[in-house]
């Protein structure tokens, strides 16, 4: 893994320059700590940092093909590197590294854009051809890993975190009304935006391409292959099962491979447990795995855990959440995320990696994707309640079945009537195409309260609705609502929040790679094809998931009731001694940043000291608000990184005025 | 202050923080998103502490919370009870 960056000319050749991309080079230095390296020409200058882990010693980047016409910096892994490599040179291509990098870049030579149908893996990469003088970037099927762009001055500047391009723009940063309206209803941006106007994010599964002469370009290369025409509607159970385990033997198989060993996530539930087994049981015997627990009991799955680290005998190391650190290391989790975030779960993520690398370990598995894929979430569950509710509203047992899937959300017998009216909401529009996720993003949407008149007038008539409509598949409202649910869940929730505030930016945040063995694209194209009701059946989610793992884990792993992954956010952040609310939350600081009304953070505030169990929504406005200010601070209020004098690329490829 | 503007300040104070805006006796507090779920436990709460009375888990639908006027609706019908008590 890696960090890259970089700068390309679009109007003329014209001098770049390197003090630019070292300070690009250096905001990323967490994404890559081993070396750096840098191509520069006429038209373009690319940077990388680099995380050393498939061979260590030859791979460093940036990397030519056999002429040296094409280079290419990359950001990523691609597991089927050597079954790739392999046909490349019977096709008589020649290697001077046994990277995967290189072999991205001859697959380039060969296929062009349609080189992406054959990469199993994560990435970001951006590969220059310097005699057509055309620029290629692309970024992985689901976002697993990050790209940012933006234009100004005739120049396009590129690199897997905003930080850096903020580092070196000419033009001031400012956060973007729209993407924060998007951020405060789907708790991340839609595909494409960010937190800050006029910086771009490539969208998962998309490439982009320039050549002189031509505007820039940016089109799909793969998306969810959800069409009911492929449903397998003959095939069993037991077929299903067995399809789906080797899919995940060679999914893990290939996950493995790697110049440093990899370790894996262990939380306790269903997923990590999983890959873990598969792990222990079919490849590495002597598997060191990490896990989280909670000083709040509440939060806590270490029960769980210890559970699986004894039936598995593995190797584990554990940190320990407590609300101080959580409160602590929120502005750290702020800076490396890069968007305001209602949630403070990044935070022991980003612990976790800590340790890991403390541990000396750069890579681990980890268990996300699974929820969407499988059918795991609870919100499937309860889309399938409403709209089974939804065929007699006047019955009084069919909404029983809430208290079912949310027993710790009714466990107060006073709030049943009530509760009960509020997924009622919206359940006479069952084809909505929102359906499953309305109730959630109506009540999120509350939070825009809180911003300032000033702000919302910039905000003006944007609805994020209709925006994330006009963006869904043409046949999307013919579809099954359990395929409608997973598809709103993966291009909002997993893609921008998941594998982006909770994923990779909490891991190379220090330096640590993630490696998501439910995303490979085979086993979600796969899945696509089996019908919703093997993946809940009743509403017992994951179901076939759970046939997976089912002789390979506990039963009590197997059939424990789902706990959704949260960190307190009140108790964490108030009478904290590392966390100056005072000060973050000052009437001054609020309406220097603009975004919010003062008057109502001071209400909220005072509601917050005084209640100690503050609603959902509110512990969701407290995090919300307080990473905005911190996000201002870091990156509108930007002050220039002090990067140091002997800071130099390990690796300098200068070709200025060669190339005509 | 009357029932309805001491509650209408609780509304404003707690759940609109500090924003009247278009809030008046008729506006469906659940349906324009203003209380939610966990809200009528606060607004109950505060009913209780403030009118010194009991509600009863029975009493405790939607109906009898869903706007301004419909508290005090449901107010008037407790004193009923109580006076005639």
């Amino acid at each position: 893994m890696c960090g890259i960056s970089g700068i390309l000319n679009l109007k003329n050749p014209a001098s770049i320059n390197t003090d630019h991309l070292r300070r690009m080079t250096f905001a990323l230095r967490h994404r890559g700590p081993d070396e750096t390296g840098a191509y520069i020409d006429d038209w373009v200058g690319l940077a990388q940092s680099r995380l050393s882990i498939i061979d260590l010693s030859g791979g460093s980047q940036p990397i030519h093909n056999e002429d040296k016409t094409f280079w290419i910096v990359f950001n990523g892994e691609i597991f089927n590197y050597p079954e790739i490599r392999e046909s490349l040179i019977k096709l008589g291509h020649k290697f001077y590294t046994t990277s995967d990098t290189e072999v991205i870049l001859h697959l380039y030579e060969e296929k062009k854009e349609r080189c992406l149908d054959d990469l199993n893996g994560q990435f970001a990469f951006v590969i220059w051809d310097s005699v057509k003088k055309e620029f290629f970037a692309a970024r992985d099927r689901v976002g697993i890993l990050p790209f940012f762009y933006k234009t100004e001055n005739e120049k396009l500047l590129f690199a897997s975190e905003a930080k850096a391009i903020i580092e070196i723009s000419d033009s001031s940063t400012s956060f973007d009304p729209i993407g924060l309206d998007q951020i405060f209803t789907f708790w991340t941006n839609l595909p494409g935006r960010t937190a800050f106007k006029n910086i771009n994010e490539l969208a998962p599964g998309h490439y982009l391409k320039f050549s002189p002469g031509k505007d820039i370009s940016v089109s799909r290369y793969w998306s969810l292959p959800y069409n009911k025409n492929l449903l397998s509607e003959e095939k069993s159970i037991p077929e299903f099962t067995s399809e789906i385990s080797d899919l995940m033997k060679d999914s893990i198989r290939i996950r493995l491979r790697a110049d440093v060993p990899v370790g894996s996530y262990l939380s306790g539930g269903l997923d990590s447990s999983g890959i873990t087994a598969f792990v222990k049981n079919y490849f590495n015997n002597e598997l060191r795995t990490f896990g989280i627990t909670f000083q709040e009991e509440s939060f806590d799955e270490s029960e769980f855990q210890h559970l699986m680290i004894k039936h598995l005998n593995t190797n584990h190391s554990e940190v320990h959440a407590t609300n101080e650190d959580i409160g602590k290391y929120f502005s750290d989790i702020v800076y490396y995320g890069e968007k305001p975030i209602i949630r403070a779960a990044p935070v022991p993520l980003y612990l976790l990696s800590k340790k890991v690398r403390e541990e000396g370990y750069k890579v681990v598995l980890t268990g996300e994707g699974a929820d969407e894929i499988f059918g795991g979430y609870n919100i499937f569950k309860e889309t399938k309640v409403r709209k089974f509710w939804s065929v007699d509203p006047t019955s009084q047992l069919r909404p029983k079945l809430l208290q079912k899937l949310y027993p710790y959300i009714f466990k107060d017998k006073r709030l049943v009537q009530t509760l009960q009216a509020f997924f009622k909401l919206g359940i006479e529009d069952s084809n909505n195409s929102f359906f499953s996720h309305i109730v959630r993003w109506n009540n999120n949407t509350r939070l825009k309260n809180f911003f300032s008149n000033d702000f919302k007038e910039q905000i003006g008539d944007y609805n994020a609705y209709d925006d994330l409509k006009s963006i869904l598949p043409k046949d999307f409202d013919s579809w099954d609502y359990v395929y409608k649910a997973q598809y709103l869940e993966i291009i909002t929730f997993m893609s921008g929040y998941l594998l982006s505030s909770q994923g990779d930016r909490m891991a190379m945040a220090n330096s640590v790679e993630l490696r998501v063995p439910y995303l490979d694209h085979r086993i979600i194209e796969y899945m696509a094809t089996v019908p919703s009701r093997f993946k809940i059946r009743g509403l017992n989610e994951k179901y076939l998931l759970k046939k997976v793992f089912n002789n390979l884990l506990p039963q009590r792993i197997v059939n424990r009731a789902k706990n959704p992954y949260r960190a307190p956010i009140r108790n964490s952040f108030l009478n904290n001694k590392s966390l100056d609310l005072k000060t973050v939350l000052s009437e001054k600081e609020i309406s220097y940043a603009g975004v919010f009304n003062p008057d109502k953070v001071n209400l909220l505030m005072k509601k917050a000291e005084r209640t100690e169990a503050l609603s959902e929504l509110d512990n969701m406005a407290l995090a919300g608000i307080i990473s905005t200010q911190f996000l201002h601070n870091d990156f509108i209020n930007h002050k220039k990184l002090n990067v140091p004098d002997n800071y130099r690329f390990n690796t300098f490829i200068d070709k200025r005025n060669q190339i005509n | 202050m009357n029932t309805i503007e001491t509650l209408k300040k609780f509304i404003v104070d707690n759940f609109l923080f500090g924003q009247s805006g278009k809030l008046n006796e008729n506006t469906h507090l659940f349906e324009k998103g203003i209380v939610d779920s966990t809200g009528v436990l606060e607004l109950a709460s505060f009913i209780e502490e403030n009118f010194n009375i009991k509600i009863n888990d029975e009493e405790l639908v939607l109906d009898n919370f869903s706007s301004l006027n419909a508290m005090d609706k449901f107010l008037q019908s407790k004193n009923i009870q109580v006076t005639s008590n």
